[in-house]
């Protein structure tokens, strides 16, 4: 289960970066969203993996921590999803803006000189 | 009555939070009710930061016992709730923060606040995570606040709108997105490594990690320091800085003046809670004193070569952080003193020159800043006046706003560059003799680059605005700019507190040296929050 995990947060963080270097303002907010994605599994993680194992308190199974999954890095996850969105639903305003603006959707406001 | 003012240190978060939040309510039209909120908000934040600084310094009988107040949020007992730490260092910055944003708000009441909706309540957002940055005890819970701080400053600095301050606001808003995912990634490592997010009770736990799990730590403080430079705008991490600043509006940047003295605030606070434990690299030592000296090399060589003054601004603040990160990181704790100083001079003096530079530059022409070098070389004609600043007749002009201007450009000049008689000189001053008193403990050669950085430095920057203001000054086909008495106050306000220090250095730096020397005690930090946690830790 780890192997797969690590391979998801790698592929997702790989691609992230790669479309986060790129010079159009979606691939940015798709390369943003990734690496968001990669970030949260990887808090995920950061709570050690383990399967069966609620992480609220429960009255039937009674107050053992082994019994349960560390809690803090789920709620940590939910915080960090929420500022994500809350910042990609801003960031993709602002990209808007911009090609609105300067009619052009590089994240310079204008192409380069190559293209 | 106690027990009131043992609640004292929320109110900095809640103030804001509240005030914004009613300062929806009322519809855009009526702007003196909505001034007369925002200013109150903003008052009475200052008010609580001074009676928090006269409660950590004694002046004042404090709510808590000891120097350090904890509020635990929630009545959960630390390590387990979250806490908000006030002490001396973020008594200080609370107030800086509090000064600024009075001096700035008052200053875009009279036209800037016009330019877009929402300003007031997004600039008290600012200030809510402004002030819980400063005050909080948690790891997650400063990320959070950083948040709230960033969102704000992303709605702020497109305000106005236009082309120029989207793109930059682009930029500025793609750096500080990939800076958050970072700070996650070092939140959960270390975390995941010492099972703690609470800063007193981290200082403790990271003594006892094994060798492998220290790796892993280190290298969660290496992503969390690196967040904290770029915030900090520490070379190569602060190429959005000039951009940004020169984009937005005046009052914004003015206050934004204070954002990256954030990241340097949390790289003190973490470099002096894990001075006990070997702190990894990017808090202190060699690595960030080297690093400083070339983020003052970089932004002298960017004050050189700027050609309009918001830019040459904004190469100055990045000096300005250079200067901190250097100090901070030079061997000795005898340097923390003069540059926590020299701190609140440059923000409160780049604060002000923000202001100064947007009213000297109304009514110029679009073409009359740029080349300023090469000007005659080139023959540039003069173009359509720049129409991006609103109302651009409002208010009756001052006699004499020339006069004033020449008068607060110069003072602010004196300030950043650090000429004498005013508080950037002091700062300056303080901050080479320290490092010359220290050379015994650190190398000569440290004492020598930092003191030949500050001084080149505050050269080029004399260069560079003398060069700009001759422009700006001398230029005799321009309109006398228009100023209204609440723009031009604040702006004096900032001048002359500066001054104050400047005359107050005594008693302030008894003060500073104060919150150094309880800075460099990391254990009564701990001790205050985890009270009975003992040197052991609590597993």
């Amino acid at each position: 289960m780890e192997i797969v995990l690590a391979l998801a947060i790698g592929t997702l963080a790989g691609s992230g970066t790669y479309l986060l270097l790129r010079p159009r303002t979606f691939q940015v907010i798709m390369g943003l969203s990734l690496l968001g994605y990669a970030v949260n599994l990887f808090i995920f993680g950061m709570g050690r993996l383990r399967i069966g194992a609620p992480p609220v308190i429960d009255a039937v199974r009674g107050s053992d921590p082994a019994l349960y999954t560390d809690p803090v890095p789920q709620a940590l996850v939910l915080t960090a999803i929420v500022i994500g969105f809350a910042t990609t639903a801003l960031f993709l305003v602002v990209l808007m803006a911009s090609r609105g603006l300067s009619g052009t959707d590089h994240v310079d406001g204008r192409e380069s000189e190559k293209s | 009555m106690s027990s009131w003012l043992q609640h004292l240190p929320i109110l900095p978060v809640l103030l804001p939070l509240l005030a914004a939040a009613l300062l929806l309510l009322p519809s855009e039209t009526r702007r003196r009710a909505r001034a007369a909120m925002a200013l109150t908000a903003t008052l009475a934040q200052l008010a609580v930061a001074i009676v928090l600084l006269g409660m950590t310094d004694g002046r004042l009988p404090p709510a808590w016992l000891g120097e350090i107040g904890v509020y635990a949020l929630g009545g959960w007992t630390p390590p387990f709730g979250i806490v908000l730490v006030v002490d001396r260092l973020a008594a200080v910055m609370l107030v800086l923060t509090a000064v600024l944003a009075l001096a700035t708000l008052v200053y875009s009441l009279a036209r800037w606040e016009r330019a877009g909706a929402h300003y007031l309540p997004l600039f008290q957002l600012l200030l809510m995570g402004l002030n819980g940055a400063f005050l909080t005890g948690d790891l997650f819970n400063l990320f959070v606040f950083f948040e709230v701080l960033l969102a704000a400053s992303y709605g702020l600095v497109l305000h106005g709108s236009g082309a120029a301050r989207v793109k930059a606001g682009m930029h500025y808003i793609v750096v500080n997105l990939v800076a958050s995912l970072i700070f996650l990634v070092a939140a959960a490592l270390i975390y995941g490594v010492t099972g703690t997010l609470n800063m007193a009770e981290l200082a403790q736990r990271v003594a006892a990690l094994a060798a492998g799990e220290r790796a892993l730590f280190d290298l969660g403080a290496l992503l969390l320091g690196i967040v904290f430079l770029v915030k900090a705008a520490a070379w190569p991490l602060n190429f959005w800085l000039p951009g940004a600043y020169g984009a937005a509006a005046a009052p914004v940047a003015g206050v934004f003046a204070i954002l990256t003295k954030v990241g340097v605030y949390a790289l003190l606070r973490f470099a002096t809670l894990l001075q006990d434990v070997g702190a990894p690299a990017p808090f202190g030592g060699d690595w960030l004193f080297y690093w400083g000296i070339v983020t003052i090399a970089v932004g002298t060589i960017g004050v050189l070569a700027a050609q309009k003054l918001v830019r040459v601004a904004g190469f100055l603040v990045i000096v300005s952080s250079g200067t901190l990160l250097a100090a901070f990181g030079f061997t000795g704790t005898t340097l923390t003193g003069p540059a926590l100083y020299y701190l609140v001079s440059s923000v409160l003096a780049s604060g002000a020159f923000f202001m100064v530079i947007e009213m000297a530059e109304r009514g110029r022409t679009a073409s009359a800043d740029l080349l300023a070098v090469s000007f005659e070389a080139f023959g540039l004609g003069t173009k359509e006046a720049s129409s991006d600043h609103p109302d651009e007749m409002a208010g009756a002009a001052i006699p004499a706003a020339m006069a004033f201007l020449g008068l607060a450009f110069f003072s602010c000049v004196l300030l950043l560059a650090g000429l004498p008689p005013l508080s950037g000189f002091v700062g300056k001053f303080m901050l080479i003799a320290a490092a010359i008193a220290a050379s015994p403990q650190a190398p000569l050669l440290h004492a020598g680059l930092f003191g030949a950085a500050l001084l080149l430095s505050s050269l080029a920057g004399v260069i560079a605005l003398s060069r700009l203001g001759i422009r700006v000054f001398w230029d005799t086909e321009r309109p006398t700019p228009r100023l209204q008495w609440i723009e031009a106050a604040p702006t004096a306000a900032l001048v002359l507190l500066c001054t104050a220090l400047a005359f107050g250095t005594g008693p302030a730096m008894t003060y500073f040296d104060a919150t150094a020397r309880s800075l460099h005690d990391a254990q009564a930090y701990v001790d205050a929050v985890l009270p009975g946690a003992g040197a052991g830790g609590t597993e």
